[in-house]
């Protein structure tokens, strides 16, 4: 990117259309899929897409504090599958269900922390540290279940996945829970501020006080944490945790966050942002199964409208001048 | 003058941003072999007309000729292939690169396909002879002093041929001897038929450089005339528009009681046992060239570089500083000398840029008073006179001057009793610069300690109760105010063998 000073309002302006600009694809998406398919706009299909946005959205939430940070965190994916392994064999070992879901988001927070102090004390990049961290959990996954999937939960546990409360199903419950909480926690709290002052300049965040290291540790332990929880409403639901859970996890968090508008250097973006984001990526799923589309070809729609999406940020963004 | 054709020739041309009409129906003249000082405060509009100039932006209306021909400059490349080059504030150099790589980035001469190097290195170490720049072609940027660099990106808008040269703030980080060689090259390039813009808050150097002057507020030309019209207080009255306090000395504070005390600090080779005291309600001013030591005494009692030896005290007792965070929470602030790349957060608003430290001051169980953290904010913008539409504007969106004074506030805020000024008032223009001076000296009336660092002499000597001047690393020379002149430290400075 070039800066040029007194190129003023560029920033505002970009907000502007990518917040408004992600809002008016959804709709337009949701639209074209009203009109396609008679049975995308009912009830039923409307509460498939956000329980099936739930997993990558509760993932994409503590991805959005990393890449806020100007981190990255790959490890999401391998870190799932590790924590609800662990949550999982205890449970079949008969452990009580609740002791065993504090395990598994326990052990989620501190493969996260990790990756912090890996981060901030031994001054490894994010990428790396969190690449490192990715081998190195799925690898345990693998060594402990030799390969075998654990299957076959209490029914308190399955109620993750398939209860609800009040009507709500819990995985959309839970979905809402973490970004409200998220959303208090990175606009109201001073944790939250810090996070943007320490993407938007390190050094100038240090210089000011703010605690480098403790917030980045924090901000890749709720990461984890984030990551277990997902995991856990997954293997509730599907009654089973296979050692490849979560492979690729990683991919669609920050394809989420980055088409919520996020900026990869950091300092720019947000939750609301990146809960818009995962949900056009899942309705888009959803809409192409629908109608019938090769799952093939899924994959290469999927790319072409994220590509889409940042290009209309950007056209919006730069037409300052003519 | 008036029977050439001039070279650069400006008509009606405006430029509105939304909010802001920067630039407002400007009509102008530069000519060749002349030297043409364009002055006005930050905001005036110089930037953007500038940028008009070097094709970074376009004009929504007026024309632009270049020596009588209409152009349209619609970028930077564009700029430059009709001979027309801006040298910044903040430099276009790649530092990994080399002296002779940076100059012919992107037109590099080339046999049978290959970079000849040899004939690269050849035309670069050709031209900076010629400038009498003793640098050498092979040269990392990296290695070089900023001052070096602002050299050898002259010397690059030469190698291109430039009909028309820009310069925008050429010395803010130059010393006197390296503004001297500048000055040197300036006018052989006038000599040489270029028709140069130079663009200065420094009177003196106005006066010493150029033959026409002109003069911007508030996005108009408000007047162009030859220099010998012109006084230097009449242009600093035309600029502001309003009068200025003279910033003349005031008889000196009698100093409180000491607070902090440095003994035989130690940090590498930058600083080689350095031993200070700051009093309460005393400002000292710290001088030397780039590149003494100065910063890094700067960042050592602010934790924010590893001492290797000595010892702080501050109220008295012995205290290990190993962060900005622990200096922040013992009273001490540091404004530090690169605005954008330590102190300001750029995609942030004003105001959480100048609350930034008071986030956990103003929280309670976390979660932030913000409209607390308003209210400080908005009190202290205002005391500083800091100019913005409003306090969620963008930071990045303030001229350099009132940037500065949002920086200001963050540490005011914070009520330190130990502030840590370095260049405080670098790239501000006269009328900020006059502010930031008046509240310095109010806030040592107020009982605080103020380490103000320095390399404009007057400004050491308006400001300043007491002066320490430095050199490779040590202190050596510490006058008071009564026996300061710009002579003694400079001596001190450079080492009078």
């Amino acid at each position: 990117m070039r800066s040029f000073p007194l190129s003023s309002d560029r920033f505002d302006r970009r907000t502007f259309g990518q917040r408004f600009g992600l809002a008016l694809i959804f709709v337009l998406l949701m639209l074209a899929l009203a009109l396609l398919s008679d049975r995308f706009l009912t009830p039923a299909n409307l509460t498939n897409i956000l329980r099936q946005t739930a997993i990558n959205g509760i993932i994409s939430a503590g991805m959005t504090l990393v890449i806020l940070t100007g981190g990255i965190d790959l490890s999401v994916g391998s870190v799932l599958a590790l924590s609800v392994t662990i949550g999982a064999a205890l449970m079949k070992q008969g452990w009580p269900v609740e002791l065993s879901v504090l395990a598994a988001l326990a052990t989620g927070a501190g493969l996260g922390c990790i990756n912090g102090v890996l981060i901030t004390l031994a001054r490894i990049p994010p990428f790396i540290a969190t690449l490192g961290m990715l081998t190195m959990a799925r690898g345990l996954t693998l060594m402990y279940t030799q390969g075998q999937p654990i299957t076959g939960f209490p029914a308190a546990f399955r109620w993750l996945g398939a209860g609800d409360i009040a009507g709500i199903p819990v995985p959309i419950a839970l979905m809402l829970l973490v970004f409200v909480a998220g959303g208090f926690l990175l606009y109201r709290t001073s944790f939250g501020m810090q996070i943007y002052l320490l993407g938007d300049n390190p050094t100038a965040a240090r210089l000011t006080g703010v605690p480098v290291n403790r917030l980045t540790v924090l901000v890749y332990t709720i990461s984890g944490f984030c990551a277990a929880l997902a995991g856990l409403i997954l293997i509730a639901r599907l009654d089973s945790a296979q050692p490849t859970i979560g492979l690729g996890y990683e991919l669609n968090a920050i394809a989420a966050v980055v088409v919520g508008g996020a900026s990869f250097s950091g300092g720019e973006g947000g939750l609301v942002g990146t809960l818009l984001g995962a949900l056009l990526i899942e309705t888009l799923n959803n809409g192409l199964n629908l109608l019938n589309v090769s799952s093939l070809w899924e994959q290469v729609v999927k790319g072409v409208v994220i590509a889409l999406a940042l290009l209309l940020y950007r056209a919006i963004g730069s037409r300052n001048s003519r | 003058m008036t029977s050439a054709t001039p070279r650069l020739k400006l008509i009606n041309v405006s430029k509105t941003f939304p909010g802001v009409q920067a630039v407002k129906s400007v009509s102008l003249e530069a000519y060749s072999q002349q030297i043409l000082a364009l002055v006005g405060e930050n905001g005036a509009g110089k930037s953007t007309l500038m940028n008009i100039i070097n094709g970074v932006v376009q004009p929504d209306s007026g024309s632009i000729m270049l020596d009588g021909v209409e152009v349209r400059i619609d970028s930077p490349r564009r700029a430059q292939s009709l001979g027309i080059t801006m040298i910044h504030q903040e430099l276009a150099l790649i530092p990994e690169l080399t002296v002779g790589q940076n100059m012919f980035l992107g037109r590099e001469p080339s046999r049978g396909g290959w970079i000849d190097w040899n004939e690269l290195y050849r035309q670069t170490q050709q031209v900076l002879d010629r400038l009498g720049i003793a640098i050498s072609a092979r040269a990392k940027i990296a290695e070089l002093s900023i001052a070096e660099q602002q050299l050898v990106e002259i010397a690059r808008a030469l190698s291109y041929q430039a009909r028309l040269i820009a310069l925008d703030e050429p010395t803010s980080s130059l010393t006197d001897r390296e503004t001297e060689i500048l000055f040197r090259l300036v006018r052989q390039l006038r000599a040489e038929g270029v028709a140069l813009i130079y663009i200065s808050h420094r009177m003196e150097e106005i006066f010493a450089l150029a033959d026409r002057i002109a003069v911007m507020r508030d996005g108009e030309l408000i007047t162009a005339g030859p220099a010998s019209e012109f006084t230097p207080q009449r242009v600093v009255q035309l600029m502001v528009g309003r009068e200025l306090q003279p910033s003349a000395s005031q008889p000196a504070q009698p100093r409180g009681e000491p607070i902090l005390r440095a003994t035989n600090l130690v940090a590498g080779k930058a600083v080689r046992g350095v031993s200070l005291t700051l009093h309460r309600g005393e400002i000292v001013g710290m001088a030397g060239l780039v590149g003494a030591g100065r910063t890094n005494v700067a960042r050592l009692l602010f934790g924010a570089d590893r001492l290797d030896q000595g010892e702080i005290w501050f109220e008295g007792k012995p205290v290990s500083i190993r962060s900005p965070r622990d200096a922040i929470r013992l009273g001490i602030g540091l404004v530090t000398e690169d605005r954008k790349a330590q102190g300001l957060f750029l995609k942030q608003s004003v105001r959480n840029n100048a609350g930034a430290g008071l986030l956990e001051r103003l929280s309670r169980f976390g979660f932030v008073n913000f409209r607390a953290l308003t209210q400080q904010v908005s009190d202290l913008t205002t005391r500083l006179r800091v100019r913005t539409p409003s306090l969620n504007q963008q930071v990045r969106n303030l001229s350099g001057g009132n940037q500065q004074k949002v920086i200001i506030a963050r540490w005011l805020a914070l009520q330190p009793k130990v502030l840590i000024l370095d260049e405080p008032t670098r790239g501000v223009d006269v009328g900020a610069k006059a502010d930031i001076h008046a509240l310095i000296r109010e806030l040592a009336a107020q009982g605080m300690a103020i380490l103000m660092i320095s390399s404009e002499l007057p400004e050491i000597l308006a400001v300043s109760d007491r002066i320490l001047v430095m050199r490779e690393g040590r202190i050596t020379a510490e006058l008071n105010r009564a026996e300061a002149t710009q002579d003694r430290i400079m001596q001190a400075a450079v080492g009078q063998e």
